[in-house]
């Protein structure tokens, strides 16, 4: 942000600051919100004016430049005047005004009695609180608010204007006013780890300390801790053992990932508008009814065709599939997948029971739903369902996958069951392609 | 101190070993594939609906698969669950403390769980004449970032002392602990297949892990800072990650490495949550700058912004049937666009 800033402060390019005749007095260097708004959307590629103000509204919420007549800090594209923050006051200086200094800068305001000093309703609450807080120090408040009032007065009258504004921009950031964002916030997840070697925690009108100018607008990562010994030796041995992993070829890999995304690109409803339509812009439920129902449109039907996952997560397309391979008694299959799926969601106090359930279903001798399992998963599940776990089938099961997957569903597929439902909606449906 | 300076020389050596291996199989870039891709249109998403009722920042979001209904978490110290096409509250659930960070939905819709601050994740029944508090899940020893169910009986979680872990719902134990971070964890995302999760924490690496056997099956580096977001690509084959350092990346689990990368020299701020459009081509990713920029995953290109936040976006999300998207926001709002 500071770049921009800079940019935006330079005399030739930058954005061109004014004494505006007023009233009855001079307004020194001020520019108006249209001419940021201009200037951004020249030089910074921002192409329109809506982004222009939210860029705007952010570096002003941060304090770095301000409306010189609003404790709001937004940017608005018109006459309304602003002016730069000086650099001291920037937020890269990391700055946690405490209180104390709120105080002292409240207690001063009231000291000038110039009206456009006035305390604001929130400023006067905010002081009386304070008031109440620190009754033991405020003398000491107060007389450091004399000495500063006392130094402001010696001021150029100019220069005293812009400071003050510019002070009153730095607490608007610090203590905004109610309802406004405040952008020093920080999320609670960083916080707790936060140690805050950066933040300056001097009195904002303490001495004048070296300010160092470094601008983190994102919070650096703390320093890693050195390893330990032990901490090596996990290192160690996990990227042993991931040498020898097989890596697929980017091209392989872009490709695919091309693949996938070409071919469902259709059913991303942000990029092909869905039919029925989106009920969020139309107002019209119509697609979530046809979801519910038993009817599969003919998009959902092409689907299944993509891959046996896309039928198995279909609950439409299951139940398709399985009347299917019922109609071919061969539906055992399916049946122990589906089974197997429902256990290892199932509270694990029923888990034992269903396991046996299973066992005697599909897999002892004489099961009336025998299925075909391997001998080498068969013996290990043999033994699995001794102490019977949620995951009892799982190689059962990885078996029995790859055999739907190869027979069964390539013959769904090619069935004429599913053609039907493919070209069934066709008719019925406008053509889409 | 040779012993650590031995066993520092091996492990780097090992790390250079595979940078080696994976450059090998670098033959090409996502970028000059993607070229001959059309490009994405230009999306424009409006506005469709804004969700009131929250009274402070919110910090998590999550739809529920019934693509109908969501549950948030704010700093109010209340889960609220939405309808979200009618825009009603349809539960309010009270939170025992309001420093929550997240807040998660099972698939069945029946429960809710919240944690944050106060190191557990608290597991709510909301079918059932008034919500009530199933279990409260007590064994993390850092703040609890993020959770995931996988069903009724089981919950994913991550945590600020740099483990996620598995729990039992119905003995409140944990299960399977997975520990090899060596950050805090911030966020995770399970697989679509339901056998593996990735996290990302804040050592700036993202590790992909068996959710059966506890085992970090891999580990992708490349962020210089803090991952705060992580997500799947709908073909379960790559992951998105958002980082403190303002920058996404793609990683392919297959090439074993990144793959693509989501930056801009103008933008300033770090990634807070991102989320994918059903096909995957569109990434939403929200940042600290209050916008939300919406990326094509296979150009590189940022296509659309969302802004209409006053304040940052901590959380996003896109329900299953892909229909719309929803931020979350330190403003105490939720926006559904599309």
């Amino acid at each position: 942000m500071e770049d921009v800033i800079a940019r935006m402060q330079d005399e030739k390019n930058g954005i061109p600051i004014r004494t505006v005749k007023s009233f009855l007095s001079k307004i020194p260097s001020v520019f108006s919100g249209s001419d940021i708004v201009q200037w951004m959307i020249k030089n910074l590629n921002i192409e329109d004016q809506v982004e222009a103000l939210h860029l705007g509204t952010l570096m002003a919420a941060h304090g770095y430049f301000f409306p010189i007549s609003d404790h709001v800090l937004t940017l608005k594209d018109d006459g309304t005047f602003y002016r730069f923050q000086t650099p001291y006051f920037w937020p890269s200086n990391c700055w946690e005004p405490e209180n104390t200094d709120y105080a002292v800068y409240l207690c001063k305001r009231t000291m000038q009695n110039k009206a456009r000093l006035e305390l604001a309703d929130y400023e006067a609450e905010s002081l009386a609180r304070l008031q109440r807080a620190f009754a033991r120090k405020w003398e000491f408040i107060f007389m450091q608010a004399e000495a500063q009032a006392k130094v402001d007065k010696k001021r150029d009258k100019i220069e005293r204007k812009i400071l003050d504004s510019q002070e009153r921009a730095f607490w608007d950031v610090h203590r905004p006013v109610p309802g406004c964002v405040n952008t020093t916030e920080v999320d609670i997840k960083k916080s707790s780890r936060m140690k805050n070697p950066q933040k300056t925690r001097k009195s904002v009108y303490g001495p004048q300390n070296d300010v160092r100018t470094h601008s983190p607008t994102h919070t650096p990562a703390p320093e890693a801790k050195p390893a330990t010994e032990e901490q090596l030796q996990d290192q160690i041995n996990y990227w042993g053992g991931q040498l020898d992993r097989h890596r697929l070829k980017m091209s392989k890999v872009a490709e695919s990932l091309l693949a996938y995304t070409e071919q469902y690109v259709e059913y991303d409803p942000f990029i092909t508008s869905t039919d029925p339509s989106n009920p969020w812009i139309s107002d019209d439920t119509a697609v979530w009814e046809l979801e519910a129902s038993k009817e599969p449109g003919q998009q959902r039907v092409k689907r299944w065709a993509f891959g046996i996952n896309e039928v198995l997560k279909d609950q439409v397309g299951r139940e398709q599939f399985l009347k299917f391979l019922e109609s071919e008694f061969s539906s055992e299959n399916l049946r122990f997948w589906l089974a197997v799926q429902e256990v290892k969601k199932r509270p694990i106090r029923e888990v034992p029971t269903r396991v046996q359930e299973i066992w005697q279903e599909f897999l002892a001798s004489g099961a009336p739903s025998a299925i075909n399992v391997d001998s080498k998963s068969y013996d290990k599940t043999t033994q699995n369902v001794k102490d019977p776990g949620r995951y009892a089938f799982e190689d059962a099961q990885d078996h029995i996958f790859k055999l739907m997957k190869s027979d069964s569903y390539s013959r769904f597929i090619r069935s004429s069951a599913y053609q039907e439902l493919l070209q069934a909606k066709k008719k019925k449906s406008k053509n889409l392609f | 101190m040779g012993e650590m300076d031995t066993l520092k020389k091996e492990a780097d050596g090992l790390k250079a070993q595979i940078e080696a291996g994976r450059k090998a199989v670098n033959d090409t870039t996502m970028a000059t594939l993607a070229s001959g891709v059309a490009a994405a249109p230009r999306v424009q998403l409006k506005n469709r609906k804004t969700l009131k009722g929250h009274l402070a920042k919110i910090y998590g979001l999550h739809w529920s698969a019934d693509n109908r209904h969501m549950v948030s978490a704010s700093q109010d110290g209340k889960l609220l669950i939405w309808d979200t096409y009618t825009g009603n509250k349809v539960y309010a659930v009270p939170l025992k403390s309001s420093w929550v960070m997240s807040c998660s939905m099972a698939p069945s819709g029946n429960l809710v769980a919240s944690g944050g601050l106060d190191n557990m994740c608290t597991i709510a029944n909301i079918k059932g004449a008034s919500p009530k508090t199933l279990r409260e899940l007590d064994a993390h020893e850092g703040y609890l970032s993020h959770s995931r169910f996988l069903n009724d009986s089981e919950i994913l979680t991550a945590s600020g002392d740099t483990t996620c872990c598995l729990w039992d719902l119905e003995t409140g134990k944990q299960k399977v602990i997975y520990k090899s971070h060596v950050g805090d964890c911030m966020c995770l995302a399970v697989s679509p297949d339901q056998n593996t999760f990735i996290s990302g924490a804040c050592d700036s690496s993202a590790k992909l892990w068996d959710i059966r056997d506890g085992g970090c099956k891999q580990t992708f580096i490349g962020h210089t800072s803090d991952i705060n977001a992580i997500a799947f690509y709908p073909s379960g084959t790559a992951v998105i990650t958002g980082s403190d350092d303002c920058t996404l990346k793609m990683y392919d689990l297959r090439a074993d490495q990144e793959v693509n990368g989501y930056q801009d020299a103008a933008l300033n701020a770090g990634v807070t949550s991102v989320s994918l459009s059903s096909s995957g081509r569109l990434i939403f990713a929200g940042y600290d700058n209050f916008n939300c920029n919406i990326w094509d995953s296979l150009k590189a290109e940022k296509v659309g912004v969302l802004s209409g936040h006053d304040n940052r976006v901590s959380c996003i999300g896109v329900p299953d049937d892909g229909l719309g998207v929803c931020t979350g926001s330190w403003d105490s709002f939720l926006k559904i666009w599309n």
